[in-house]
């Protein structure tokens, strides 16, 4: 008995070690095969960057005329510590005008850009905020600043508005009121609640990662989603891209 | 001599699998070193254009499809993932012909009664299986078979399965929407909160997605999951559903790796 405990110790020890070892093996062939990710990223981003300034010199025939009148509305979605540099998103917005579009919604989940707004709309040249009514000036841009409070905050307060219609729709000695809960109800509640964010035809990721970063769901159905990057090194070539592909894209919106 | 060369041809193939099947565990167990998502949704798209490019004939491509959908759960949960959501059937997808409508259905009641078979993935794996959607637009027979899978896997805990049927993003919130307002009527209370919505959602059953891959290199989301992807990491390969395979599958997560730090950073902020 004696002499098998330390034989129990010795295996057991030998296994915990093994497994170890076992372990950072595994935990360096993780991080290769990582390495190997960040070099094909790497190496696809200088194929775009190469791309993207033959676009910018007009080399590439078929981005030099963009059918601009496909693309109604323009969301861009800007990443929290991007947000920060107004400036970028400013000469984000001096290229969406020269390029023709007409209608842009910015969102930053935390309304950074909301309260930059009356400096964005004033470095912008012939922008304007864009009203609920839909006049619009056409020689400029027509700007929207849209944050996380226009997307789960502002269901809650149409939910709410529609509890209020559901109690007043129901009478005494019946079991169901007037039906209330459809999808056109929720997007009226929604324009009274002051959510009056324009659906987007394409929608412009730039940060670090391809996500809508909570852009209010409701205006997302058939939205085109585009990661572009960082907003620091933007460039103007894949901008035109994007918008190019956008407008050769054909939905069938699920028939 | 015939029957022997098949027979060797048989073995071959046998051993291929396993060879593959080992393979795979190994790449599994190095990517399991970093962290794992733990729930992916899959939009299953391009059946048809799969059917046309091989010239098939019509519902070939949704079969093709089925088999895809089958290799990637095995794939998902052999990996470790908790929870893989599927986006089956839109709302819209009813404005489809009548008899392509009714051969998807068909093809839907088929497999649903098969994952209570004994042999299948459900039972490989413990999944519990949810069909979340709008269920009474469905006919009879395949709300009955989607609601005896639910009940027959209500005991599974170790993994879950979601199948968005007769489902939209925007039908979801309005019902969620209904129910917190039923709900509130009943117990007397003043007003909605985000919480009851959230509770009333029908993909309140698991977490938000961490990844959400949609084949055929569309990018939009068709009305899927818009309340939960706030925080999604969105993928788009170009192959097309039935050509999916386990490479997109490892990609995607390879990606999710190193974005998860600014996941968790954003996710700690909102707190």
């Amino acid at each position: 008995m004696d002499f098998n405990d330390p034989m129990l110790a010795l295996s057991s020890w030998i296994g915990q070690v093994s497994f170890l070892i076992g372990d950072f093996g595994l935990g360096l062939l993780w991080r290769f095969i990582h390495i190997v990710v960040t070099l094909c990223h790497i190496v696809s981003g200088i194929f775009e960057a190469v791309e993207s300034y033959a676009i910018s010199l007009g080399l590439i025939q078929k981005y030099s005329s963009i059918d601009i009148e496909k693309l109604k509305c323009l969301a861009v979605v800007v990443d929290i510590e991007a947000a920060r540099d107004v400036s970028k998103v400013v000469e984000l917005l001096q290229w969406l005008t020269t390029i023709g579009v007409k209608q842009v919604g910015l969102f930053d989940s935390q309304g950074l850009l909301k309260k930059s707004k009356d400096m964005i709309l004033e470095m912008v040249p012939r922008s304007v905020l864009l009203q609920e009514t839909g006049e619009k000036d056409t020689s400029g841009i027509a700007l929207e600043f849209i944050s996380s409070s226009d997307n789960k905050e502002a269901v809650v307060k149409a939910a709410n508005i529609l509890f209020q219609k559901y109690l007043k729709s129901r009478h005494p000695g019946k079991d169901e009121g007037e039906n209330v809960f459809t999808e056109t109800h929720l997007n009226e509640a929604l324009r009274v609640v002051g959510e009056s964010v324009h659906v987007p035809d394409l929608l412009l990721v730039y940060g670090p990662v391809r996500s809508h970063l909570g852009f209010p769901a409701w205006r997302l159905r058939y939205t085109e989603i585009v990661h572009m990057g960082s907003l620091k090194y933007m460039r103007y070539g894949s901008l035109l891209k994007a918008i190019h592909k956008f407008t050769g894209v054909r939905q069938n919106y699920g028939v | 001599m015939v029957d022997q060369i098949r027979h060797m041809c048989v073995g071959i193939n046998q051993i291929l699998e396993q060879i593959h099947g080992f393979s795979r565990r190994c790449l599994f167990r190095v990517i399991s070193m970093g962290p794992l998502p733990i729930h992916l949704a899959f939009i299953m798209d391009g059946n048809r254009r799969y059917a046309k490019k091989q010239d098939l004939e019509d519902g070939s491509g949704h079969k093709a499809g089925f088999s895809a959908l089958m290799s990637m759960l095995q794939y998902c949960y052999e990996l470790g993932i908790k929870y893989v959501t599927v986006y089956a059937f839109s709302i819209d997808n009813f404005r489809r012909k009548p008899e392509e409508v009714r051969s998807l259905m068909d093809l839907m009641l088929e497999k649903i009664k098969s994952l209570l078979d004994k042999e299948s993935i459900v039972h490989e794996y413990g999944i519990r299986v949810y069909f979340i959607g709008n269920l009474a637009l469905l006919s009879d027979q395949v709300r009955a078979a989607a609601e005896e899978v639910m009940q027959a896997t209500a005991e599974n805990s170790r993994v879950g399965l979601l199948v968005c049927v007769a489902y939209n993003s925007t039908d979801e919130i309005v019902q969620a929407v209904k129910k917190s307002c039923v709900t509130k009527l009943d117990r007397d209370m003043e007003t909605i909160q985000l919480v009851d919505i959230e509770e009333n959602m029908q993909m309140s059953v698991a977490p938000d997605p961490d990844i959400l891959i949609r084949s055929s290199g569309e990018t939009r989301l068709s009305n899927f999951l818009l309340w939960q992807t706030g925080s999604s990491q969105l993928f788009s390969p170009d192959a097309l559903w039935p050509e999916i395979g386990l490479r997109h599958l490892v990609w995607a997560i390879l990606n999710f790796q190193k974005s998860h730090s600014y996941f968790e950073k954003k996710k700690k902020k909102q707190m």
